[in-house]
């Protein structure tokens, strides 16, 4: 078995290149903070307004800033020359995947954990005491974007007008991750916050279900 | 060419003879009148989508194991022959809503599930002609339905869940539902009608597509001389 020692030495590389620059990063939380800022003239946020909205507008704002995070993914090894190479380097391609999408989960989890407090006192809404659940939707949440994004890109990477189709991709398919993490958001943001187990376990599972269909396809994504 | 045109003669008969018994033959529904008739459209348009829908899926994952164009394009017949299902039932399930709801559309669950399924395989479409190459397109667009397939589910449970406004399932639905005796015989050869047709729409536009690609073969060798 050597998918997750290979995972390991790429991811080390994915994140290696990111952080030499930041250039994702920097441009996505500037991204996310315009459309958070953008949002609050479309309704009043006072506090009782943004328990009702707010949930919904940071995961879509989330989902809209994963769908140009995810752009670069492929397309860098692409510019680069580099996916052929990656390719051989590598038994299983599986594992390409699994540091790519690993990397982005990472990267999104970061953003969405610097915005956190920014949003919470914007949009006026307590997040401290709920912050290790609130941590947790965005981890299932962040994995299964990175999950099907991370494919996705593989995909638009090879097609003409690859920025624009990307998103229209992703978006459609990832609607079960925007339902479900914002009914979990919504309930935790309430004046007597509770856990929606349900809402987490769907996350769970669509995490599941799209891992395991890269798991099998994964490999026809990165074909010559 | 005589065959074909028999066939599709035959089909439009058995749309009709379903639109004939749809209309005359079974019986008024109790509050929503003649409104309810335009169920045996809408509900038949919907299976027969969603089964064109499950070709294009098979026919994806046939094309990534076998590699054969004839699958390729199946995928596209299929997918688009469904697509065009959906966007009746889209268009047919407003006009019952509005007198029967007041409103042409709500986000209900099923509503906004299908709207979801149908800009997936519109997705699916628009995928296939931004890739040039034909052995890249036919493989990355398999592999995209395929994940939309796998989708589906998914997002009618996650929309079912959380929204809902859609009249619980009549057919299949569980105990208190179901239909009059006559009710459920229309619909059933509404339903079988709606399929003779999708599988004739799917075989002709094969066809076409088998034309298409071949077209484009001998155009190449063309080229190359």
């Amino acid at each position: 078995m050597s998918l997750l020692p290979n995972a390991a030495v790429l991811l080390g590389k994915e994140l290696r290149t990111e952080f030499r620059s930041r250039e994702l990063l920097t441009t996505t939380v500037v991204f996310i903070l315009i459309v958070i800022v953008l949002f609050s003239f479309t309704f009043d946020p006072t506090s009782d307004e943004s328990r009702r909205f707010a949930p919904g507008l940071l995961w879509l704002a989330f989902l809209f800033a994963s769908s140009l995070m995810l752009q670069p993914c492929f397309l860098r090894e692409q510019h680069n020359d580099t996916l052929s190479a990656l390719r051989l380097s590598v038994s299983d391609p599986f594992a390409i995947f699994l540091a790519k999408l690993a990397a982005n989960t990472l990267f999104l989890l970061l953003t969405e954990l610097l915005l956190l407090p920014l949003f919470a006192v914007m949009y006026n809404v307590p997040v401290v005491p709920v912050l290790h659940w609130l941590v947790l939707v965005f981890f299932l949440a962040s994995l299964g974007i990175s999950i099907a994004g991370t494919a996705l890109s593989a995909i638009s990477a090879q097609a003409r007008m690859r920025e624009l189709l990307l998103p229209l991709l992703m978006l459609p398919l990832l609607t079960p991750i925007l339902v479900a993490s914002t009914e979990v958001t919504k309930s935790l943001f309430e004046r007597t916050p509770f856990v929606q187990w349900k809402g987490i376990g769907f996350l769970a599972v669509f995490d599941l279900v799209f891992l395991t269909a890269l798991w099998l396809f994964g490999e026809y994504l990165l074909e010559e | 060419m005589w065959k074909r045109a028999m066939i599709g003669a035959f089909v439009l008969f058995l749309v009709g003879a379903a639109a004939y018994a749809s209309f005359f033959i079974a019986p008024e529904e109790k509050t929503m009148h003649v409104l309810q008739r335009i169920f045996y459209f809408h509900a038949a348009a919907a299976w027969a989508g969603m089964t064109a829908f499950f070709i294009c899926f098979v026919a994806n994952l046939l094309y990534v194991w076998r590699r054969e164009e004839r699958w390729d394009s199946l995928g596209i017949s299929s997918a688009e022959v469904g697509l065009a299902f959906i966007t009746v039932v889209l268009i047919t399930g407003p006009i019952w809503a509005k007198p029967a709801w007041g409103i042409y559309w709500t986000w209900d669950a099923r509503l906004t599930s299908t709207f979801v399924l149908w800009l997936l395989y519109i997705s699916y479409l628009l995928l296939r002609t931004l890739i040039e190459e034909p052995d890249r397109r036919a493989l990355l667009s398999a592999l995209f339905g395929i994940f939309a397939f796998i989708d589906v589910p998914i997002v009618f449970g996650a929309i079912r869940w959380w929204r809902t406004q859609h009249p619980a399932p009549v057919i299949m639905g569980g105990p208190g539902s179901g239909l009059d005796p006559t009710m459920n015989k229309v619909f059933f050869f509404s339903v079988l009608a709606m399929h003779a047709l999708m599988v004739f729409l799917i075989a002709e536009r094969y066809r076409l597509e088998k034309l298409r690609t071949d077209f484009e073969v001998v155009r190449r060798e063309a080229e190359a001389i």
